[in-house]
Formats: structure tokens, C-alpha cells, sequence
């Protein structure tokens, strides 16, 4: 990003029409990704003096335990649901779950979902950190996925969306191809950084478990109702351009026995339409980068000509 | 700008949990249990029966629900008041319509000030498990760990001297607890605890004092969780409460026992538009075959029996 300046230049100017399409295999139109958050959250972690953690002292037993529920629990009976769907999971995965409970991180890999790193902890934020402290937790998040489940990570999502100025130039370096921190677009998109390919990958806080539940307040029917809407108005639109729809979850919400239930009919009701690719994050990237990447970055130099 | 180096050091990255209080367990794949007679999905309802001084304490914090204006908070003193003479019992004919046995979590000021509630709880077959001593009475850490002892064994002593008999139960107020929490309720003789919301059935903790069982109260189905906080109609509590139980019951074939717990608090729920939606929802779980309600104290009982105490 250009750092310090209003505009922090990530990426290119596109309006919604008039796009050079995007096609997605199967002449599907809408590209849907399920995004678990399989997380691990410390009980006591250290102070970031720019974030706190716990809205209480320490040991906040509500606000851990909710959490501590995922691995206990909730993981177990979402991961059921979306197999019997036909729903891959893309974890966004807190890499030290590897090291703590790693029945759920194996339980994943079996059921041939991808990881892309979320940070060690989600109690372990990215502001303040110098360039080496930052290359140190991408590091570790390859070196631990890799040895855990013998995938190499292609995304990111920050811990606790914590970011630095640096991280999206960064994680491109080491070879990730996708961001799932920008949400400008519901099309992946070219990220402007200082090398190799990134693009942004559309995740969503608005239709994310967290932001129904907690920050709309949705009943479990009600954001059920959201997640049908979101779908049925993507999948319409992917037909002029292939777009992209990710519900992002967390098991210790979406995965409590008030919800799940009303959660399993959007996916009955996604896999019976037809017009979605069900895939995860990893291949819709690279169906991208291998046949779209060009042809947007063309499109963007053609609308900035135009402004001109 | 960088962070302290040891911002980077994971000294309790490991195996399991990142505390000694418990191990990682998974609901699914552990010895299933099975409560009595058949039954499949248990269902305790915990009543927190609550006095608010009109003068609230914010050390270590200020309970949900406390006063909130400028001294004096009539509205709020008055309102809590309500759910106490008034809707508690609106509660208690709506398990009596249903014949359900039900936990009380009561603090201890209710039975100094109000012992003719009590008795009218006792009477009607109901458990009553401790619940600090007033609203003011909250734990976290911070608070001195004698004084956290001596408020446990405040609260017990008075519940023991109205009721004649000692409260097997607690449940902190806001769940919240200190590191001590555990230790001292094991140490003070307590059987179960109601505080932590991390699993779906009872396990056991382990404190320097001995084991402690904690019964999940889960805080999600909760009145104040989904009307209060998530400002949800009492119809769609219902409704809520209803498909939860739809899955547990259907889950209980596969896995074994399942627990639906409900935690009410009577100046939410006991309200006069939103109790009948509660007395539908009783109906409703009532007419549910291999579904019952049962106290906390009662499914603690029957799970001590079948998981060996560490």
C-alpha cells in the first residue's frame, strides 16, 4: 500500500458494469466458498498496546468459552452439515490450532477442505509489529500448515483483522496468491503489490456468522433468509460476469443447536440450484489468475484511460 | 515500531488446552451418556432470582441489569423489583402448568429479604443453587481471593439457614469468574458449577481443591442474550429455543443424551407480553416425547454417576 497517503493505492478504480466477464468453469455463475474460522483463542494472552483482547479480566469465561465451544462442539456438527451438502471448507485457520487441538485441524484436511493462515492466535494482533516480526508469523504459518496437513497456504486473512502497512506486499513475496482483507468487490481483483501476483478474494463481513448474529442482531432464521437473498442476487448477476459469494463461519456460532438447523436449509438451497460453483478459495483463485487476472488488469488500464 | 520480542513467544503452545482447568474433549466422539427413564434431551431451566441494591458497586465490575441513572435509579431498582414480586411468579405457575422441577439461582439477599419466596420455591419441588449474595456481589480477577471465599461462604450460609439445606449449585453472576473461582467452589463442598458455556453436556474441572462439575448454561439461549441483548422478539425466543430442540432431539438418536438448557430472568421474560409465548414454549417441549425437564442439580447428579471423577 502507498503508506501515509489518503488513498492507500491497493488497487484499481472498476464499476460495476461494462466488465470484461469473468467465466467460471461449468458455466456457473456464481462462485460459493464456505469459509470456516477454525480458531484457537489464549486464555491469558500478553497485552498488544494497540488492541486489547478480552473485554474482561483475565480468565473472561464467557468470552473464551463461547469460542473454546468451536473446538469442543460446534466444528464437529458444522463440518457434518456442510459434508453432507457437498460444502468444502476454506479454513481460515489460527495455525497454533495445529499445535493445541489437532483433531480438528486433521478432521478438516480429511474432508479435503483448503487452509489459508489466519494468524498463530486469534488473540495475537499484527499492530505495531516491525517488518522481521511479521515475516516471522508468515513463516510460521507456511512451516506449520505445511508439517500439520501438508498443504502450502495460498491465502491470508489477518489475525483478528489486525494489519500492518507491509502485509499484503509481504504475504505476495512469499508466494500467497489471495487477500481475503479487502472487501471492495464481490469479483476477485487484481492487488496492487511490489511483487508477484495478489488478488483480492471477496469474503464478506456483512453476510460473516459474527456480523449477522452480533452486530445485526439476526435471528438464526433471519440470517438463514440473508444468506438465500445474497445467493439468489449473485447467482442472477453471475450470469453477465462470474461473481463470487463466501459465507464466512464460525462454528461456535453458526454451530449452536438454535441455528444450525435453519443454516443447513441455505445449504439445500444452494446446492439444489444449480447455478453455483462450489469450490474453495485456492481454486477459484487460480481459475482466476490462469484466465482472468490479464483481462482485468486490461479492463482497469481501459477505465482509468476513459476517466482521463 | 515493533513489539516487545516477547509478544512472539508462545510459551503455551502445546498439546490441549492452553490451561490446566479442564482437557480438550470432543461432544461427538466421547462416552455418550444417558440420563434416566430414556429420557434424550434433558432440559434444565435455571431462573436467576436477583437483588440489585439501589446503590450498585462497580468493583470488580457492575452486574448486567444494574442501575444505570444518576442516584436515584428508580426505574431500574423498580423494574428488577417487578420480575422479583410480579413475574417470578408468572414463572412459577408456568412450570406448575407444565410440572416442571426447575433450578433457582438465587442470591442470598433474596432470602434475608424475601423468605416467604423461598419457601414458596421449596414448596413447589423446585432446586435452589447459589447465586452470590446481591447484585453487587460479582467475582472476577482482581477481587481479593479471601474476600471471593468469604462471599461464597456468605451465600451458602444464608441459603443454608432459609431452606435447611445447602445448595449443591452456583452460578456467578455474569458467569464471570476469577482463577480462584473453581478452587473455591470445590473447596467450599459446591457439586456444580453453571458458569462455563464451552461444552453442551456437564464435564469435569479440575482445581487444587478437587473436581468440580460444570453444567453448561448455555448463555446464547438465553432470555437476556436474545431479547435483551439481541433485542429479538419473545416469538422468535420460542421459535429459537423449539429448533434448537428439534436438532437436539435428532442428534440424541446418533450421539446419546443432549441438554437444552434454558436460563430466564423474570423482569425479562416474566413479562406479561412476552410470558405467554414462554408458557407456549413449555407446552410445546413438554409434549415432546423422551424430553424432560430436569434440574441442574438433577443432571449433575445423574452425570456424576456415570463420568468418573478425575
Amino acid at each position: 500500500m502507498r503508506e501515509g497517503e489518503a488513498d492507500p493505492g491497493l488497487y484499481d478504480f472498476r464499476p460495476y458494469r461494462n466488465r470484461t466477464p469473468i467465466r467460471w468453469p461449468g458455466g456457473k455463475s456464481v462462485a460459493v466458498w464456505v469459509s470456516p474460522n477454525l480458531e484457537f483463542y489464549e486464555i491469558d494472552p500478553p497485552a498488544n498496546p494497540h488492541r486489547k483482547s478480552w473485554a474482561k479480566p483475565h480468565p473472561d469465561v464467557v468470552g473464551y468459552g463461547h469460542r473454546d465451544h468451536a473446538n469442543r462442539v460446534g466444528h464437529w456438527r458444522m463440518a457434518d452439515v456442510m459434508t453432507r451438502h457437498g460444502f468444502p471448507g476454506s479454513v481460515s485457520l489460527s495455525v497454533a490450532l495445529c499445535q493445541h487441538v489437532p483433531e480438528v485441524v486433521e478432521d478438516a484436511n480429511v474432508r479435503g477442505w483448503e487452509f489459508f493462515s489466519h494468524g498463530i492466535y486469534n488473540t495475537r494482533y499484527s499492530y505495531g509489529m516491525d517488518e522481521a516480526q511479521e515475516r516471522a508469523i508468515i513463516e510460521d504459518s507456511i512451516r506449520t500448515v505445511r508439517e500439520a496437513t501438508g498443504q502450502t497456504i495460498r491465502g491470508w486473512l489477518a489475525p483478528a483483522l489486525t494489519h500492518t502497512p507491509r502485509t499484503l506486499d509481504l504475504i505476495a513475496e512469499y508466494g500467497l496468491t489471495y487477500t481475503c482483507d479487502l472487501y471492495h468487490d464481490d469479483q476477485p481483483a487484481p492487488v496492487h503489490v511490489k511483487s508477484n501476483r495478489l488478488i483480492s478474494m471477496p469474503y464478506s463481513l456483512e453476510v460473516n456468522d459474527h456480523y449477522g448474529f452480533f452486530v445485526y442482531n439476526m435471528s438464526p432464521r433471519d440470517y438463514a433468509d440473508a444468506l438465500i437473498r445474497q445467493y439468489d442476487r449473485l447467482a442472477a448477476e453471475g450470469e453477465t460476469s462470474g461473481t463470487v459469494m463466501c459465507i464466512p463461519l464460525h462454528s461456535y456460532l453458526i454451530g449452536q443447536p438454535h441455528r444450525i438447523g435453519a443454516f443447513e436449509e441455505v445449504l439445500r438451497h444452494i446446492a439444489a440450484d444449480g447455478r453455483a460453483w462450489i469450490t474453495r478459495s485456492g481454486d477459484i483463485a487460480d481459475h482466476f489468475l490462469r484466465h482472468d487476472y490479464d483481462a482485468v488488469a486490461a479492463d482497469a488500464a481501459r477505465v482509468a484511460e476513459n476517466a482521463r | 515500531m515493533s513489539l516487545d520480542p516477547s509478544y512472539l513467544v508462545y510459551e503455551r503452545r502445546r498439546r490441549g488446552m492452553d490451561h490446566d482447568l479442564y482437557p480438550w474433549s470432543n461432544l461427538f466422539t466421547r462416552k455418550p451418556l444417558a440420563w434416566d427413564g430414556g429420557v434424550t434431551v434433558a432440559v434444565p431451566i435455571v431462573v436467576s432470582l436477583e437483588w440489585f441494591p439501589i446503590l450498585p458497586t462497580d468493583t470488580p465490575f457492575r452486574a448486567a441489569g444494574h442501575m444505570q441513572t444518576a442516584y436515584p435509579d428508580y426505574r431500574h431498582y423498580t423494574a428488577r423489583e417487578y420480575g422479583t414480586r410480579v413475574g417470578f411468579y408468572r414463572l412459577l405457575d408456568a412450570f406448575a402448568a407444565v410440572d416442571a422441577r426447575v433450578t433457582v439461582a438465587v442470591n442470598a439477599a433474596i432470602a434475608e429479604r424475601y423468605p416467604s419466596i423461598v419457601r414458596d420455591i421449596v414448596a413447589a419441588g423446585h432446586e435452589i443453587a447459589a447465586h452470590s449474595t446481591d447484585m453487587n456481589g460479582t467475582i472476577a480477577t482482581g477481587i481479593d481471593e479471601s474476600d471471593e471465599r468469604d462471599l461464597i461462604a456468605r451465600a451458602l450460609d444464608t441459603l443454608e439457614a432459609a431452606t435447611g439445606s445447602r445448595p449443591r449449585g452456583w452460578l456467578s453472576i455474569a458467569r464471570s469468574q476469577s482463577w480462584s473461582t473453581p478452587g473455591l467452589l470445590a473447596d467450599a463442598g459446591l457439586g456444580y458449577m453453571l458458569d462455563w458455556v464451552n461444552d453442551e453436556l456437564p464435564y469435569w474441572m479440575t482445581t487444587s481443591a478437587g473436581p468440580v462439575l460444570n453444567v453448561p448454561l448455555n448463555h446464547e439461549l438465553s432470555d437476556r442474550q436474545i431479547v435483551t441483548v439481541q433485542q429479538q422478539s419473545a416469538d422468535s425466543y420460542r421459535q429459537q429455543v423449539e429448533d434448537a430442540c428439534t436438532w437436539l432431539v435428532d442428534e440424541a438418536t446418533r450421539f446419546g443424551a443432549r441438554m437444552l438448557p434454558l436460563h430466564l430472568t423474570p423482569y425479562i421474560m416474566g413479562l406479561p407480553y412476552r410470558i405467554g409465548a414462554l408458557e407456549d414454549l413449555l407446552r410445546t417441549l413438554r409434549e415432546k416425547p423422551k424430553v424432560t425437564f430436569l434440574t441442574a442439580g438433577e443432571i449433575a447428579r445423574q452425570t456424576a454417576a456415570q463420568l468418573p471423577r478425575p
